[in-house]
């Protein structure tokens, strides 16, 4: 009872004091980490409290006429009903109160809006349901995917600390630097956007966008898509990671490094032990979302694997399927978005799992061989 | 059911008038919902809106380039879904003067064994830039088909206007690419077939 | 509503014909009146319903009533039967039954066309419920139905869906020209513009608006249509198109669409508060002029519902102060109405607290929407909850609590009894508290940072999430309550005179209560 009572108490103190921010009942927007954030956090409250002030006076004198002209306290209705004059005052003064709003919005939007070099260039892209980020500068890139565990969103298991707003491979940005973003997406319209930075704009198929942000604060801030994508809307969340310069420039190396390391894995032999592996892990991320963990898929818009017809027949069918999709359904070519090892795991793994006893494997050099060749 | 008590006065106006004007309204926003498409692209055209960029660019005088000024211009490439090509500017950026005209190229590789044909669209980021950005030649024109196993490079010949607002520094000029079938018999060589053309503000 | 709006002994004319051909072929503005006003309440418990899932399945964390797929075609078949089969219904149902009523008119201008633009509706409704059976599932793309993701990437149903669409816009259309019919050409003699009561003013103004924008969903839908059965590529970016583009067409008609759900209410508002205050609405004259600015603004501010699409800076700032100007004639209109209260001789009943909550929660509605409209804010506040916060504040006490407000208000005049005033207190408090319940924290969770249109959200919202469902369960099971009311009410009761309330002028309390089948058959005397 007294956890509620406590409850009750914040929940009162939040509807009063809307800039007090507490764990759970959260009441208020943040205002971030960046120069922009904080720009629209101030302009939120300056709004939100003429608003309160307008509401005060025009509700208070409302309340008050309810209270004092009733008819039980023997209230006589008077005779007026109209004046011009007072209908011309109750015009200009709003009019004037918005051009006080209008003025600062106007000096934040035109700061959002610059355009001046920047230091770091990402490319954002949305697919359904994960984003992509390639460092347009370094020539690498790689999918963020949602890490939490189906087991947890259907309540199997207890959820963790940052439930459905955790990925696998974050964005990693520098502090202190301006970071640009270029957005756009491959399928349907995604918003990428992350509360802290006050960043939030649309990528859409065709089209590109631009944002940027400098974060001052090291830390890693989380957000989520923005516009309705689909079935899985809900859980394409987006985690950046801000870093101290040092730090930054040696994970870009680690990266390119492990880049070139995955180029090397395609020319590496493979047993079928280690495609199985690699493939399980890549299957969670990549496929599992629709055709399900176990292989049972959501028919008729995800087909099972298991047992089907693709996944136990021709092995080029196969391959033609992952690395190409499959047009007018909502099979993705993957051919584009994994790397050779991982298509040759899934599809090695789709054969193998669940009850498929097909027995055979693919190697990725087999697969590099099939991108440039086929 | 039918009998319509009789008022007494007649009534000032016909209703059959104004059906007749309430249809004719329906009837002119219906055909105004349509017309808002070419208007669009008028509209995008002369603000920048949306960062389409206007098709060939026609010089009529000779630009001078200013060579006070560098923009650094980007390129973008991307596949649309379910587009199995390998997509990339052959350079990642490049600098230029404004007024001068400067070439740069395309890779496009059909790694499939089927005849396939691309369009790449193309948007430029910032929008506002759209309007300064001139190509005088472009892939984008065009439908590009591309038989299995072929390769190629695309130019892009493309000026950026010196009337480009100063805070500008950086264009970002980004390429979707999509899949559009099958080539058609009539035209299987050639990129310059003009009348298979789909985009126009490309 | 009312079964009983029938034979009256005092009837010279025909009375209605018996059995279903009387619903059928019924020409009769009351009885149609009554059909859409049935119609609208029984697709309000069914858009209401799916609110309960949604709310059910936001309950906890996590899922654990329905898929995700689901869910989308829940959010998506809520907001299109809550906005087209719900409230504007109403609407429609009210203007049938009152703006002959108040203007002295027999009957509407149309009536044969009115009759066929109420049997439309069941039939889109019956097409665009049916697509919950097929096979890929309903819409489940949101209301706004935001191309690609309902073209390229919609569900089979999709084709229906716009087909649905289409018949409920060609029903409101004939609607509304009905109206605009009735109200130029069928005013008894000295019943001139400026005189009409503000009801009718109002409807007018979103007849207008109808006319003006229900062909641009038309035609959005018909190029939907082409781009997924016939190849163009008007909303197809691999085709030369953009995808922006539709979302402009969109608003254009969704903005106006919005007031189209609201001016009607602001009316019957103005009808009410003069009448439970005793006292002359307050600046008629400017209430008119402030109801034609608003319709004339909402065709210059959709891009409002686009910021975060990439509209260059000299587009933000200009939707940014027009939206912003906005607030000054719907302030006019707020401030009329506290006029009005000001000095009067006040009473609270049903239909009285229901507008005072009108005024008081539409106008943080309309704040909240003051907030949106700051076009850098509206970067933190897009697609989370504070939108969703915002508009059910504008619309369930705004459109909702009008149309309570309304059916109160004629319920006597409908019926020929009075509504259990009790129950129907009863019904505005747990209304009242469910309500904020349900919808004041989502300002909360939207600010916190949870996106709309999601099935399962991270730990931080479950509290307020929680509280959110719980109200809107009781929000939910207390409309049960009004139907027991009407049904109550239509059955029998206290008999109510003429003019059942003290403060209430205008034509429509001349005729008996019951109002008999045909009114103004003779046209009244106007002063």
């Amino acid at each position: 009872m007294r956890v509620h009572a406590q409850r009750v108490g914040a929940l009162l103190g939040g509807l009063l004091f809307p800039a007090l921010s507490m764990a759970d009942w959260t009441v208020n927007m943040t205002p971030g980490v960046t120069g922009t954030s904080n720009d629209i956090f101030n302009l939120h409250m300056t709004i939100f409290w003429i608003c309160v002030a307008i509401g005060v006076v025009v509700f208070g004198i409302m309340f008050w006429s309810i209270f004092a002209h009733r008819k039980s306290q023997g209230a006589k209705p008077a005779n007026f009903h109209e004046n011009t004059m007072v209908e011309i005052l109750w015009t200009l003064i709003p009019l004037v109160i918005l051009v006080i709003m209008a003025i600062p919005a106007t000096a934040t939007l035109i700061d959002m809006y610059d355009t001046t070099e920047s230091d770091i260039d990402i490319k954002v892209t949305g697919y359904q349901w994960k984003w992509q980020y390639e460092y347009i500068n370094e020539d690498f890139g790689y999918f963020s995917n949602l890490t939490t565990p189906s087991d947890q969103i259907r309540n199997r298991q207890a959820k963790g600390e940052n439930y459905l707003l955790e990925v696998d491979n974050p964005m990693v940005i520098p502090v202190g630097k301006k970071v640009r973003f270029l957005l756009t997406a491959n399928d349907v319209i995604h918003s990428w956007w992350v509360p802290d930075f006050g960043v939030k704009k649309d990528a859409i198929p065709g089209f590109i966008n631009e944002a940027w942000t400098r974060v001052d604060k090291p830390g890693t801030y989380r957000g989520q898509c923005t516009e309705l994508c689909g079935k899985d809307h809900g859980f394409m969340p987006v985690v950046v990671k801000a870093v101290p310069e040092e730090e930054y420039n040696t994970w870009v190396a680690d990266q390119k490094a492990a880049a070139e390391k995955e180029r090397e894995l395609t020319q590496k032999d493979w047993t079928m032990e280690e495609l199985m592996e690699r493939g399980k892990t890549a299957y969670a991320t990549a496929c599992a979302a629709c055709h399900q963990a176990d292989g049972s898929g959501a028919p008729p818009a995800f087909p099972a694997l298991r047992g089907s017809a693709i996944a136990t027949g021709d092995m080029a069918a196969h391959i033609d399927v992952v690395v190409n999709g499959v047009s007018g359904t909502a099979m993705q070519a993957f051919g584009g978005q994994l790397n050779e090892a991982d298509l040759a795991a899934i599809i090695t793994y789709e054969r193998n799992a669940w009850g498929n006893k097909m027995g055979d494997m693919v190697t990725p050099k087999e697969i590099f061989d099939y991108k440039n060749q086929q | 059911m039918a009998e319509q008590p009789a008022n007494k006065t007649v009534p000032p106006r016909s209703n059959a008038r104004v059906i007749g004007w309430c249809l004719a309204s329906v009837a002119g926003m219906f055909a105004f919902g349509f017309a808002l498409v070419p208007l669009y692209d008028v509209f995008c055209e002369i603000t920048g809106i949306n960062g389409k960029t206007s098709g060939r660019y026609e010089s009529t005088e000779r630009s001078v380039a200013d060579m006070s000024r560098t923009i650094k211009v980007q390129f973008l490439a991307q596949n649309g879904p379910d587009m199995p090509w390998i997509f990339r500017p052959v350079a990642r950026s490049v600098e230029v003067h404004p007024g001068e005209a400067t070439t740069v190229n395309f890779y496009a590789e059909n790694p499939t064994d089927r005849d396939m044909v691309g369009q790449a669209v193309p948007s430029l980021s910032p929008s506002e830039g759209a309007l300064y950005f001139h190509k005088t030649e472009c892939f984008c024109f065009n439908q590009q088909p591309l038989s299995a196993g072929q390769n190629t490079e695309m130019p892009l010949v493309f000026i950026v206007d010196q009337d480009l607002p100063s805070h500008i520094t950086k264009l970002t000029l980004s390429y979707t690419l999509y899949d559009q079938g099958e080539p058609q018999a009539a035209v299987t060589e050639t990129t310059s077939t003009t009348n298979k053309t789909i985009i126009d503000n490309g | 509503m009312s079964a009983v709006a029938g034979t009256h002994a005092q009837d010279h004319h025909h009375g209605p014909a018996s059995g279903i051909s009387r619903w059928l072929l019924t020409t009769n503005h009351k009885d149609i009146g009554s059909m859409y006003l049935i119609f609208s309440f029984t697709m309000f418990l069914l858009g209401g319903t799916m609110a309960m899932v949604i709310r059910a399945e936001l309950f906890q964390p996590g899922l654990q009533i329905v898929q995700p797929e689901f869910f989308n075609q829940m959010t998506t078949m809520h907001g299109l039967i809550m906005v087209f089969g719900a409230v504007m219904p109403a609407f429609v149902g009210l203007a049938n039954w009152m703006i002959p009523l108040m203007i002295g008119a027999p009957d509407m201008a149309l009536p044969r066309m009115n009759n066929w633009s109420f049997w439309l509706l069941p039939c889109a409704f019956l097409i665009l419920v049916s697509t919950l059976f097929m096979e890929g599932g309903a819409p489940n793309f949101g209301w706004t139905f935001y191309a690609p993701l309902s073209t390229t990437y919609g569900p089979p149903s999709t084709t229906f869906f716009i087909f649905a669409i289409h018949i409920m816009g060609v029903s409101s259309i004939m609607g509304a020209i009905n109206v605009i019919a009735t109200v130029l050409n069928m005013r008894a003699p000295g019943m001139t513009l400026m005189k009409m009561p503000m009801f009718v003013w109002t409807w007018l103004i979103t007849a207008f608006l109808l006319i003006a924008v229900m062909p641009v969903l038309a035609g959005v839908v018909t190029m939907m249509l082409m781009d997924i059965n016939f190849g163009t590529s008007f909303f197809n970016a691999a085709g030369g198109g953009d995808p922006v583009l539709f979302q402009h067409v969109f608003w254009f008609f969704g903005h106006p669409e919005v007031y189209i759900m609201i001016l009607p209410a602001f009316g019957a508002i103005s009808q009410i508060i003069p009448a439970f205050s005793r006292k002359r609405l307050f600046g008629y004259a400017f209430m008119v002029y402030a109801t034609g600015a608003i319709a004339l603004l909402s065709f210059l501010v959709w891009a409002h519902h686009m910021f975060t699409v990439g509209v260059p800076l000299a587009g933000q700032l200009f939707f940014m102060y027009a939206t912003l100007l906005i607030a000054v004639p719907t302030g006019v209109k707020v401030f009329n109405w506290v006029a009005t209260m000001f000095r009067g001789s006040l009473t609270l009943e049903a239909p009285m607290l229901f507008a005072i909550a009108f005024v008081i929660l539409f106008s943080i509605g309309g704040f909240s929407g003051l907030m949106l409209a700051i076009a850098p804010a509206d970067f933190q506040y897009h697609d989370t909850y504070f939108v969703v916060a915002h508009f059910h504040y504008v619309l369930v006490p705004g459109a909702i609590f009008g149309i309570f407000a309304s059916a109160y208000f004629w319920l006597p005049k409908w019926t020929g009894y009075m509504y259990d005033e009790t129950l129907a207190k009863t019904h505005f408090w747990l209304s009242f508290v469910g309500m904020n319940l349900a919808f004041f924290p989502m300002h909360f969770l939207g600010l916190a940072g949870m996106p709309r249109r999601i099935p399962d959200y991270a730990l931080q919202f479950a509290d307020f999430n929680m509280v959110s469902s719980i109200g809107a369960f009781m929000f939910g099971a207390t409309q049960l309550l009004f139907l027991l009311i009407v049904v109550k009410c239509a059955r029998g009761g206290v008999k109510a005179p003429a003019k059942p309330w003290e403060g209430a002028e205008g034509l429509e309390w001349e005729v008996p209560s019951p109002a008999p089948y045909h009114t103004f058959t003779t046209p009244p005397d106007v002063k």
